[in-house]
Protein backbone atom coordinates (compact mmCIF):
# COMPACT_ATOMS: atom_id res chain seq x y z
CA UNK A 1 0.00 0.00 0.00
CA UNK A 2 1.11 3.33 -1.13
CA UNK A 3 0.49 6.45 0.48
CA UNK A 4 1.07 9.79 -1.54
CA UNK A 5 2.34 12.48 1.19
CA UNK A 6 1.21 15.90 -0.49
CA UNK A 7 5.03 16.86 1.02
CA UNK A 8 7.08 13.88 0.06
CA UNK A 9 5.25 11.75 -2.77
CA UNK A 10 4.57 8.14 -2.73
CA UNK A 11 5.90 6.08 -0.29
CA UNK A 12 5.49 2.67 1.14
CA UNK A 13 2.90 2.22 4.20
CA UNK A 14 5.64 1.60 6.35
CA UNK A 15 6.67 5.37 6.89
CA UNK A 16 2.97 6.08 7.93
CA UNK A 17 1.44 5.66 11.56
CA UNK A 18 -2.22 4.93 11.35
CA UNK A 19 -3.81 7.27 13.87
CA UNK A 20 -7.38 6.07 13.35
CA UNK A 21 -11.25 7.58 12.27
CA UNK A 22 -10.76 11.14 10.92
CA UNK A 23 -14.24 11.24 11.34
CA UNK A 24 -14.93 11.38 15.23
CA UNK A 25 -15.35 15.25 16.69
CA UNK A 26 -14.07 15.92 20.21
CA UNK A 27 -16.37 17.92 22.44
CA UNK A 28 -15.06 21.42 23.42
CA UNK A 29 -12.67 21.02 26.50
CA UNK A 30 -15.39 22.37 29.18
CA UNK A 31 -17.73 20.14 28.08
CA UNK A 32 -20.00 18.85 30.11
CA UNK A 33 -21.94 16.39 27.56
CA UNK A 34 -21.26 13.66 28.66
CA UNK A 35 -22.91 11.84 26.21
CA UNK A 36 -21.19 13.65 23.39
CA UNK A 37 -17.67 12.29 25.22
CA UNK A 38 -18.66 9.01 25.06
CA UNK A 39 -19.52 8.74 21.25
CA UNK A 40 -16.15 10.78 20.38
CA UNK A 41 -14.19 8.07 22.37
CA UNK A 42 -16.20 5.05 22.03
CA UNK A 43 -18.53 4.97 18.65
CA UNK A 44 -17.23 4.29 15.41
CA UNK A 45 -18.73 4.63 11.92
CA UNK A 46 -16.63 2.06 10.46
CA UNK A 47 -17.60 1.96 6.86
CA UNK A 48 -17.19 -0.51 3.76
CA UNK A 49 -16.07 1.40 1.34
CA UNK A 50 -14.52 5.02 1.60
CA UNK A 51 -13.22 5.77 5.29
CA UNK A 52 -11.54 9.44 6.31
CA UNK A 53 -8.72 8.59 8.40
CA UNK A 54 -5.86 10.50 9.81
CA UNK A 55 -2.52 9.18 8.96
CA UNK A 56 0.97 10.72 10.62
CA UNK A 57 4.04 10.50 7.92
CA UNK A 58 5.93 9.55 11.21
CA UNK A 59 9.16 8.14 9.28
CA UNK A 60 9.21 11.42 6.78
CA UNK A 61 7.99 14.92 7.31
CA UNK A 62 6.04 14.28 10.26
CA UNK A 63 2.91 16.02 8.26
CA UNK A 64 -0.48 14.53 9.51
CA UNK A 65 -2.37 13.84 6.98
CA UNK A 66 -6.20 12.85 6.15
CA UNK A 67 -6.56 10.26 3.84
CA UNK A 68 -9.94 9.15 2.42
CA UNK A 69 -9.53 4.98 1.66
CA UNK A 70 -11.33 2.56 0.49
CA UNK A 71 -11.80 0.06 3.50
CA UNK A 72 -12.76 -2.92 1.07
CA UNK A 73 -10.32 -2.46 -1.74
CA UNK A 74 -7.41 -0.77 0.52
CA UNK A 75 -7.32 2.26 -2.87
CA UNK A 76 -6.46 5.31 -1.68
CA UNK A 77 -8.88 8.61 -3.57
CA UNK A 78 -7.85 11.58 -1.17
CA UNK A 79 -4.56 12.68 0.94
CA UNK A 80 -4.25 16.54 2.45
CA UNK A 81 -2.51 18.06 5.20
CA UNK A 82 -4.81 17.99 8.04
CA UNK A 83 -4.41 21.48 8.81
CA UNK A 84 -3.78 24.50 6.43
CA UNK A 85 -0.43 24.29 5.60
CA UNK A 86 1.86 27.60 4.96
CA UNK A 87 3.61 27.54 1.46
CA UNK A 88 3.37 25.64 -1.31
CA UNK A 89 2.57 21.74 -0.96
CA UNK A 90 4.97 20.58 -3.97
CA UNK A 91 8.34 18.69 -3.71
CA UNK A 92 11.11 21.86 -2.41
CA UNK A 93 13.42 22.04 -5.37
CA UNK A 94 17.01 21.09 -5.31
CA UNK A 95 18.27 24.15 -4.63
CA UNK A 96 16.30 24.55 -1.56
CA UNK A 97 17.29 21.51 0.27
CA UNK A 98 21.44 22.42 0.53
CA UNK B 1 -29.39 -44.87 18.88
CA UNK B 2 -25.73 -45.26 17.27
CA UNK B 3 -24.04 -42.64 17.14
CA UNK B 4 -23.44 -41.19 13.16
CA UNK B 5 -20.32 -41.47 12.99
CA UNK B 6 -18.20 -44.25 15.13
CA UNK B 7 -16.01 -47.16 14.28
CA UNK B 8 -19.42 -49.36 13.63
CA UNK B 9 -20.58 -47.33 11.22
CA UNK B 10 -17.19 -46.54 8.86
CA UNK B 11 -17.05 -50.74 8.83
CA UNK B 12 -20.78 -50.79 7.96
CA UNK B 13 -20.29 -48.05 5.39
CA UNK B 14 -16.70 -49.73 4.26
CA UNK B 15 -18.74 -53.11 3.40
CA UNK B 16 -21.43 -50.94 1.32
CA UNK B 17 -19.09 -49.17 -0.36
CA UNK B 18 -19.04 -45.80 1.05
CA UNK B 19 -22.51 -45.28 -0.78
CA UNK B 20 -24.95 -44.61 1.53
CA UNK B 21 -23.05 -41.69 4.09
CA UNK B 22 -25.30 -39.09 3.93
CA UNK B 23 -24.06 -35.52 3.66
CA UNK B 24 -23.38 -33.21 6.88
CA UNK B 25 -26.08 -30.82 6.33
CA UNK B 26 -28.90 -30.68 3.96
CA UNK B 27 -29.30 -27.46 1.49
CA UNK B 28 -32.57 -26.83 2.54
CA UNK B 29 -34.85 -23.71 0.68
CA UNK B 30 -35.71 -20.89 3.60
CA UNK B 31 -39.07 -21.32 4.75
CA UNK B 32 -41.15 -17.89 5.45
CA UNK B 33 -40.98 -18.18 8.62
CA UNK B 34 -38.57 -19.13 11.93
CA UNK B 35 -38.86 -18.98 15.42
CA UNK B 36 -34.75 -17.58 14.84
CA UNK B 37 -32.86 -16.47 12.41
CA UNK B 38 -29.21 -16.46 12.92
CA UNK B 39 -27.41 -14.12 10.90
CA UNK B 40 -23.97 -15.57 9.72
CA UNK B 41 -22.66 -19.17 9.35
CA UNK B 42 -19.47 -18.78 11.13
CA UNK B 43 -17.77 -21.39 14.25
CA UNK B 44 -20.09 -18.63 16.61
CA UNK B 45 -23.47 -19.18 14.70
CA UNK B 46 -23.47 -22.47 14.05
CA UNK B 47 -22.15 -23.20 17.90
CA UNK B 48 -25.53 -21.00 18.92
CA UNK B 49 -28.07 -22.57 16.58
CA UNK B 50 -26.44 -26.49 17.69
CA UNK B 51 -26.66 -25.07 22.18
CA UNK B 52 -30.60 -23.60 20.91
CA UNK B 53 -31.21 -27.18 19.79
CA UNK B 54 -29.65 -29.02 21.75
CA UNK B 55 -30.01 -27.07 25.50
CA UNK B 56 -32.81 -24.83 24.54
CA UNK B 57 -35.29 -26.96 22.30
CA UNK B 58 -35.48 -24.60 20.09
CA UNK B 59 -35.41 -26.33 16.54
CA UNK B 60 -37.31 -23.69 13.82
CA UNK B 61 -34.37 -22.00 13.38
CA UNK B 62 -32.03 -20.68 10.16
CA UNK B 63 -28.66 -19.79 9.54
CA UNK B 64 -28.09 -17.58 7.02
CA UNK B 65 -24.41 -17.79 5.57
CA UNK B 66 -23.64 -15.19 2.71
CA UNK B 67 -21.29 -17.45 1.43
CA UNK B 68 -20.27 -20.82 2.13
CA UNK B 69 -20.53 -22.65 5.52
CA UNK B 70 -17.13 -22.14 6.95
CA UNK B 71 -15.84 -19.63 4.69
CA UNK B 72 -15.12 -16.70 7.19
CA UNK B 73 -12.92 -16.59 10.31
CA UNK B 74 -13.70 -20.01 11.24
CA UNK B 75 -11.68 -21.42 8.41
CA UNK B 76 -9.17 -18.53 8.67
CA UNK B 77 -6.95 -18.42 12.02
CA UNK B 78 -4.78 -19.60 13.62
CA UNK B 79 -6.57 -22.38 15.73
CA UNK B 80 -5.37 -21.84 19.53
CA UNK B 81 -7.54 -22.32 22.34
CA UNK B 82 -6.95 -21.19 25.99
CA UNK B 83 -8.33 -19.23 28.82
CA UNK B 84 -5.26 -17.50 30.33
CA UNK B 85 -6.75 -14.06 31.08
CA UNK B 86 -6.51 -11.77 33.12
CA UNK B 87 -9.79 -10.16 34.97
CA UNK B 88 -12.66 -12.35 36.00
CA UNK B 89 -15.18 -11.89 33.46
CA UNK B 90 -13.14 -12.91 30.82
CA UNK B 91 -11.59 -15.65 32.64
CA UNK B 92 -14.95 -17.04 33.83
CA UNK B 93 -16.25 -16.99 30.51
CA UNK B 94 -13.11 -18.60 28.56
CA UNK B 95 -12.81 -21.41 31.14
CA UNK B 96 -16.76 -22.11 30.45
CA UNK B 97 -15.02 -22.44 26.70
CA UNK B 98 -12.51 -24.57 27.70
CA UNK B 99 -14.56 -26.98 29.44
CA UNK B 100 -16.61 -26.86 26.57
CA UNK B 101 -13.96 -27.51 24.28
CA UNK B 102 -12.34 -30.50 26.36
CA UNK B 103 -16.34 -32.76 25.73
CA UNK B 104 -16.63 -31.15 22.56
CA UNK B 105 -15.53 -34.36 20.20
CA UNK B 106 -17.58 -36.55 22.31
CA UNK B 107 -20.36 -34.15 22.41
CA UNK B 108 -20.54 -33.36 18.65
CA UNK B 109 -19.90 -36.75 17.80
CA UNK B 110 -17.59 -35.35 15.48
CA UNK B 111 -13.82 -35.45 15.84
CA UNK B 112 -12.47 -31.78 16.43
CA UNK B 113 -9.00 -32.56 17.34
CA UNK B 114 -8.59 -30.84 20.29
CA UNK B 115 -5.24 -31.12 21.28
CA UNK B 116 -4.46 -29.37 24.96
CA UNK B 117 -0.65 -29.27 24.01
CA UNK B 118 -0.66 -25.95 26.28
CA UNK B 119 0.07 -22.44 25.35
CA UNK B 120 3.58 -20.22 26.89
CA UNK B 121 3.48 -17.00 26.94
CA UNK B 122 7.27 -16.00 27.20
CA UNK B 123 8.47 -13.46 29.31
CA UNK B 124 11.87 -11.33 28.44
CA UNK B 125 12.27 -9.00 31.28
CA UNK B 126 11.46 -9.45 35.12
CA UNK B 127 9.07 -6.89 35.41
CA UNK B 128 7.11 -9.08 32.77
CA UNK B 129 7.73 -11.90 34.46
CA UNK B 130 5.92 -10.47 37.47
CA UNK B 131 3.32 -9.53 35.52
CA UNK B 132 2.88 -13.06 34.53
CA UNK B 133 2.95 -14.38 38.22
CA UNK B 134 0.18 -11.90 38.64
CA UNK B 135 -1.81 -13.17 35.76
CA UNK B 136 -1.44 -16.58 36.91
CA UNK B 137 -2.01 -16.02 40.21
CA UNK B 138 -5.27 -14.69 39.41
CA UNK B 139 -5.97 -17.36 36.87
CA UNK B 140 -5.28 -20.00 39.86
CA UNK B 141 -7.85 -17.96 41.71
CA UNK B 142 -10.71 -18.82 39.81
CA UNK B 143 -9.55 -22.56 39.28
CA UNK B 144 -7.87 -22.54 36.04
CA UNK B 145 -4.70 -23.95 35.60
CA UNK B 146 -1.15 -22.09 35.08
CA UNK B 147 2.07 -22.79 36.05
CA UNK B 148 5.25 -20.76 35.91
CA UNK B 149 8.19 -21.96 33.78
CA UNK B 150 11.83 -21.00 34.50
CA UNK B 151 14.20 -20.76 31.10
CA UNK B 152 16.01 -24.18 31.82
CA UNK B 153 12.40 -25.73 31.70
CA UNK B 154 11.28 -23.67 28.46
CA UNK B 155 14.61 -25.16 27.04
CA UNK B 156 13.25 -28.76 27.47
CA UNK B 157 10.03 -28.02 26.62
CA UNK B 158 11.10 -25.91 22.92
CA UNK B 159 14.51 -27.19 22.30
CA UNK B 160 14.72 -24.84 19.04
CA UNK B 161 13.70 -22.17 20.97
CA UNK B 162 16.70 -19.74 21.45
CA UNK B 163 16.92 -18.80 25.21
CA UNK B 164 20.61 -17.97 25.17
CA UNK B 165 21.98 -14.19 26.08
CA UNK B 166 22.77 -13.49 23.52
CA UNK B 167 19.02 -13.76 21.91
CA UNK B 168 17.42 -10.55 20.62
CA UNK B 169 15.31 -10.46 23.63
CA UNK B 170 16.21 -13.48 26.27
CA UNK B 171 14.04 -15.08 27.37
CA UNK B 172 13.74 -15.12 31.60
CA UNK B 173 10.83 -17.27 31.96
CA UNK B 174 7.29 -17.79 30.79
CA UNK B 175 3.85 -18.68 32.23
CA UNK B 176 2.41 -21.95 30.67
CA UNK B 177 -1.57 -23.16 30.60
CA UNK B 178 -1.09 -26.96 30.33
CA UNK B 179 -4.51 -27.55 29.40
CA UNK B 180 -4.62 -24.35 26.72
CA UNK B 181 -3.99 -25.89 23.15
CA UNK B 182 -5.51 -26.03 19.93
CA UNK B 183 -8.27 -27.37 17.30
CA UNK B 184 -9.11 -28.42 13.59
CA UNK B 185 -10.91 -25.07 12.56
CA UNK B 186 -12.90 -26.65 9.86
CA UNK B 187 -14.04 -29.67 12.03
CA UNK B 188 -15.46 -27.08 14.66
CA UNK B 189 -17.50 -25.20 12.14
CA UNK B 190 -18.63 -28.82 10.05
CA UNK B 191 -19.24 -30.44 13.66
CA UNK B 192 -21.23 -27.66 15.27
CA UNK B 193 -23.64 -27.35 11.54
CA UNK B 194 -24.39 -31.13 11.59
CA UNK B 195 -25.29 -31.31 15.05
CA UNK B 196 -28.02 -28.64 14.22
CA UNK B 197 -28.74 -29.85 11.19
CA UNK B 198 -29.63 -32.92 12.73
CA UNK B 199 -31.59 -31.48 15.22
CA UNK B 200 -34.09 -29.78 12.52
CA UNK B 201 -31.98 -26.50 12.34
CA UNK B 202 -31.72 -25.12 8.59
CA UNK B 203 -28.27 -24.17 7.40
CA UNK B 204 -29.09 -21.73 4.42
CA UNK B 205 -25.76 -20.77 2.30
CA UNK B 206 -25.19 -18.39 -0.79
CA UNK B 207 -28.11 -16.54 1.29
CA UNK B 208 -27.02 -12.69 2.17
CA UNK B 209 -29.16 -10.32 4.19
CA UNK B 210 -29.84 -7.32 2.42
CA UNK B 211 -32.08 -5.83 5.03
CA UNK B 212 -34.34 -6.00 8.05
CA UNK B 213 -38.08 -5.98 8.21
CA UNK B 214 -39.30 -4.04 10.44
CA UNK B 215 -42.82 -3.12 12.71
CA UNK B 216 -41.86 0.05 14.17
CA UNK B 217 -38.85 -0.27 16.02
CA UNK B 218 -38.98 -3.91 16.34
CA UNK B 219 -36.73 -6.52 13.96
CA UNK B 220 -39.82 -8.99 12.45
CA UNK B 221 -37.34 -10.61 9.81
CA UNK B 222 -34.91 -10.09 7.21
CA UNK B 223 -34.49 -9.60 3.78
CA UNK B 224 -32.13 -11.61 1.50
CA UNK B 225 -31.29 -12.32 -1.74
CA UNK B 226 -33.39 -15.41 -1.15
CA UNK B 227 -36.22 -13.64 -0.08
CA UNK B 228 -37.74 -12.22 2.52
CA UNK B 229 -37.48 -14.40 5.83
CA UNK B 230 -39.62 -13.52 9.16
CA UNK B 231 -38.69 -14.26 12.46
CA UNK B 232 -40.11 -13.89 16.34
CA UNK B 233 -35.93 -13.23 16.74
CA UNK B 234 -33.45 -12.34 14.85
CA UNK B 235 -29.69 -13.08 16.12
CA UNK B 236 -26.70 -11.17 14.28
CA UNK B 237 -23.21 -13.08 14.69
CA UNK B 238 -21.20 -11.77 11.70
CA UNK B 239 -17.87 -10.72 13.46
CA UNK B 240 -16.23 -8.67 10.87
CA UNK B 241 -19.20 -7.46 8.95
CA UNK B 242 -20.82 -6.39 12.47
CA UNK B 243 -20.38 -2.85 11.34
CA UNK B 244 -22.05 -3.33 7.77
CA UNK B 245 -25.14 -5.91 8.66
CA UNK B 246 -25.81 -3.03 12.04
CA UNK B 247 -26.02 -0.02 9.29
CA UNK B 248 -28.92 -2.40 7.69
CA UNK B 249 -30.47 -2.08 10.76
CA UNK B 250 -30.62 1.57 10.59
CA UNK B 251 -27.85 1.76 13.18
CA UNK B 252 -24.68 4.20 12.27
CA UNK B 253 -22.31 3.61 15.12
CA UNK B 254 -21.08 0.97 16.97
CA UNK B 255 -18.23 0.32 19.56
CA UNK B 256 -16.70 -1.68 16.96
CA UNK B 257 -13.47 -1.03 13.97
CA UNK B 258 -13.12 -3.80 11.20
CA UNK B 259 -9.16 -4.90 10.99
CA UNK B 260 -7.60 -7.22 9.11
CA UNK B 261 -5.12 -10.22 10.25
CA UNK B 262 -3.04 -11.80 8.56
CA UNK B 263 -1.85 -15.87 9.17
CA UNK B 264 1.00 -17.90 7.70
CA UNK B 265 1.44 -21.29 7.25
CA UNK B 266 5.03 -23.10 5.89
CA UNK B 267 5.91 -26.13 4.26
CA UNK B 268 5.67 -29.22 6.28
CA UNK B 269 8.11 -30.23 8.76
CA UNK B 270 9.07 -33.21 11.46
CA UNK B 271 7.61 -32.57 14.77
CA UNK B 272 9.34 -29.49 15.58
CA UNK B 273 7.30 -28.27 18.60
CA UNK B 274 4.56 -29.84 20.23
CA UNK B 275 3.02 -26.69 22.25
CA UNK B 276 1.35 -23.25 21.26
CA UNK B 277 4.79 -20.75 22.22
CA UNK B 278 3.61 -16.82 21.89
CA UNK B 279 6.25 -14.01 21.89
CA UNK B 280 6.36 -11.57 24.48
CA UNK B 281 8.30 -8.58 22.90
CA UNK B 282 6.24 -7.90 20.44
CA UNK B 283 3.07 -9.97 19.16
CA UNK B 284 3.72 -13.60 17.76
CA UNK B 285 2.21 -17.00 18.48
CA UNK B 286 3.21 -20.34 16.77
CA UNK B 287 2.30 -24.24 16.71
CA UNK B 288 2.63 -26.81 14.16
CA UNK B 289 -0.50 -28.36 12.80
CA UNK B 290 -1.00 -32.08 12.30
CA UNK B 291 0.23 -32.19 9.21
CA UNK B 292 3.36 -30.76 10.04
CA UNK B 293 3.58 -27.10 9.10
CA UNK B 294 4.12 -24.28 11.48
CA UNK B 295 1.37 -22.30 11.63
CA UNK B 296 1.78 -18.78 12.93
CA UNK B 297 0.79 -14.61 13.16
CA UNK B 298 0.94 -11.42 15.07
CA UNK B 299 -0.33 -8.44 15.36
CA UNK B 300 -3.67 -6.80 12.55
CA UNK B 301 -2.56 -4.49 10.18
CA UNK B 302 -3.50 -1.80 12.28
CA UNK B 303 -5.76 0.28 10.10
CA UNK B 304 -9.41 -0.59 9.20
CA UNK B 305 -9.87 -2.79 6.47
CA UNK B 306 -12.93 -5.24 5.28
CA UNK B 307 -10.49 -6.50 2.45
CA UNK B 308 -9.18 -10.34 3.68
CA UNK B 309 -5.55 -9.67 2.95
CA UNK B 310 -3.13 -7.64 4.27
CA UNK B 311 -0.28 -5.57 3.45
CA UNK B 312 3.36 -6.31 3.51
CA UNK B 313 5.21 -4.57 6.52
CA UNK B 314 3.03 -7.07 8.86
CA UNK B 315 4.46 -10.00 6.96
CA UNK B 316 8.05 -8.87 7.27
CA UNK B 317 7.89 -8.30 11.09
CA UNK B 318 6.12 -11.20 11.82
CA UNK B 319 8.86 -13.32 10.24
CA UNK B 320 11.64 -11.41 11.75
CA UNK B 321 9.73 -11.93 15.12
CA UNK B 322 9.69 -15.57 14.39
CA UNK B 323 13.55 -15.69 13.46
CA UNK B 324 14.37 -13.90 16.48
CA UNK B 325 12.55 -16.91 18.72
CA UNK B 326 13.66 -19.75 15.99
CA UNK B 327 17.04 -18.76 14.08
CA UNK B 328 16.42 -22.24 12.82
CA UNK B 329 13.24 -21.52 11.12
CA UNK B 330 15.22 -18.92 8.50
CA UNK B 331 15.71 -21.36 5.65
CA UNK B 332 12.15 -22.77 5.61
CA UNK B 333 9.41 -22.13 3.54
CA UNK B 334 6.52 -20.22 3.74
CA UNK B 335 3.95 -22.07 2.22
CA UNK B 336 0.60 -19.41 2.27
CA UNK B 337 -0.67 -16.57 3.84
CA UNK B 338 -3.80 -15.03 3.81
CA UNK B 339 -6.33 -12.84 5.96
CA UNK B 340 -9.58 -12.34 7.76
CA UNK B 341 -11.60 -9.63 9.26
CA UNK B 342 -11.92 -9.04 12.74
CA UNK B 343 -14.52 -6.97 14.69
CA UNK B 344 -12.11 -5.18 17.23
CA UNK B 345 -14.08 -3.89 20.63
CA UNK B 346 -13.05 -0.80 22.35
CA UNK B 347 -11.89 -3.05 25.63
CA UNK B 348 -10.64 -5.50 23.24
CA UNK B 349 -13.69 -7.91 25.32
CA UNK B 350 -17.01 -9.28 23.43
CA UNK B 351 -20.16 -8.28 23.20
CA UNK B 352 -23.15 -11.04 23.75
CA UNK B 353 -26.53 -9.22 24.45
CA UNK B 354 -30.06 -8.19 23.69
CA UNK B 355 -31.01 -5.73 21.28
CA UNK B 356 -29.72 -3.48 20.68
CA UNK B 357 -33.20 -2.96 19.05
CA UNK B 358 -36.50 -5.08 20.22
CA UNK B 359 -36.42 -8.81 18.25
CA UNK B 360 -32.75 -8.22 18.17
CA UNK B 361 -29.92 -10.11 19.41
CA UNK B 362 -26.17 -9.32 18.91
CA UNK B 363 -22.84 -11.25 19.33
CA UNK B 364 -19.65 -9.38 18.45
CA UNK B 365 -16.57 -7.79 19.31
CA UNK B 366 -14.43 -10.77 19.47
CA UNK B 367 -11.22 -9.13 17.92
CA UNK B 368 -8.81 -11.80 16.95
CA UNK B 369 -9.27 -13.91 19.60
CA UNK B 370 -12.66 -15.79 18.84
CA UNK B 371 -12.29 -19.00 17.67
CA UNK B 372 -10.88 -20.07 21.24
CA UNK B 373 -14.53 -18.88 22.40
CA UNK B 374 -16.65 -20.69 19.56
CA UNK B 375 -18.34 -23.08 22.06
CA UNK B 376 -18.68 -20.93 25.03
CA UNK B 377 -20.01 -17.82 22.56
CA UNK B 378 -22.71 -20.19 21.34
CA UNK B 379 -23.57 -21.62 24.84
CA UNK B 380 -24.37 -18.04 26.11
CA UNK B 381 -25.84 -16.01 23.20
CA UNK B 382 -28.07 -19.32 23.02
CA UNK B 383 -28.95 -18.61 26.21
CA UNK B 384 -29.33 -14.95 25.53
CA UNK B 385 -31.96 -15.60 22.70
CA UNK B 386 -33.60 -18.38 24.20
CA UNK B 387 -34.33 -16.80 27.78
CA UNK B 388 -34.36 -12.89 26.86
CA UNK B 389 -31.67 -12.21 29.08
CA UNK B 390 -28.11 -12.95 29.58
CA UNK B 391 -26.67 -15.60 31.09
CA UNK B 392 -24.28 -15.07 34.38
CA UNK B 393 -21.16 -15.92 32.16
CA UNK B 394 -21.98 -13.22 29.24
CA UNK B 395 -23.82 -10.34 32.03
CA UNK B 396 -20.78 -8.52 31.70
CA UNK B 397 -20.62 -8.21 27.56
CA UNK B 398 -23.49 -5.47 27.10
CA UNK B 399 -22.95 -3.25 24.54
CA UNK B 400 -23.62 -0.38 26.85
CA UNK B 401 -20.78 -0.62 28.67
CA UNK B 402 -18.62 1.43 26.88
CA UNK B 403 -21.17 4.60 28.08
CA UNK B 404 -21.50 3.52 31.36
CA UNK B 405 -17.63 3.37 32.41
CA UNK B 406 -17.77 -0.74 32.71
CA UNK B 407 -14.96 -1.72 29.86
CA UNK B 408 -13.46 -4.95 30.72
CA UNK B 409 -10.05 -4.33 29.14
CA UNK B 410 -7.95 -7.50 30.23
CA UNK B 411 -4.85 -5.50 28.56
CA UNK B 412 -5.64 -2.14 29.65
CA UNK B 413 -4.89 -0.69 26.36
CA UNK B 414 -7.92 1.97 26.37
CA UNK B 415 -10.21 2.73 23.15
CA UNK B 416 -7.54 2.29 20.59
CA UNK B 417 -8.80 -1.19 18.54
CA UNK B 418 -5.59 -1.58 16.91
CA UNK B 419 -3.93 -2.29 20.04
CA UNK B 420 -5.77 -4.80 21.78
Amino acid sequence: MLITCPYCGPRDVIEFTYQGDGNRARPEPASQNFEAWNAYVYDRLNPAGDHNEIWQHSGGCRAHLRVVRNTLTHEISSVTFVRGHHGSASRPEAEDRS
Amino acid sequence: MMAEYSALSLLANALKGNKDWKPAWRKPDPKASYDVIIIGGGGHGLSTAYYLAKEHGITNVAVLEKGWLGSGNVGRNTTAVRSNYLLPANTRFYEHSMKLWENLSHDLNYNVMFSQRGCLNLAHTPAQFDDYARRGNAMRHLGVDAELMTTAQIKRLIPALDVSDSARFPVVGGLMQRRAGTARHDAVAWGYARGADRRGVDIIENCEVTGFLRDGDRITGVTTSRGDIRAKKVAVSVAGSTGRVMRLAGIETMPIESHVLQAFVTESLKPFIDTVVTFGMGHFYLSQSDKGGLVYGGDIDGYNSYAQRGNLPVVDEVMSEMLALFPGLARVRMLRSWGGVCDMSMDGSPIITTGPLPGMYLNCGWCYGGFKATPASGWCFAWTIAKDEPHDLNASFTLDRFHRGLVIDDKGQGATPRLH
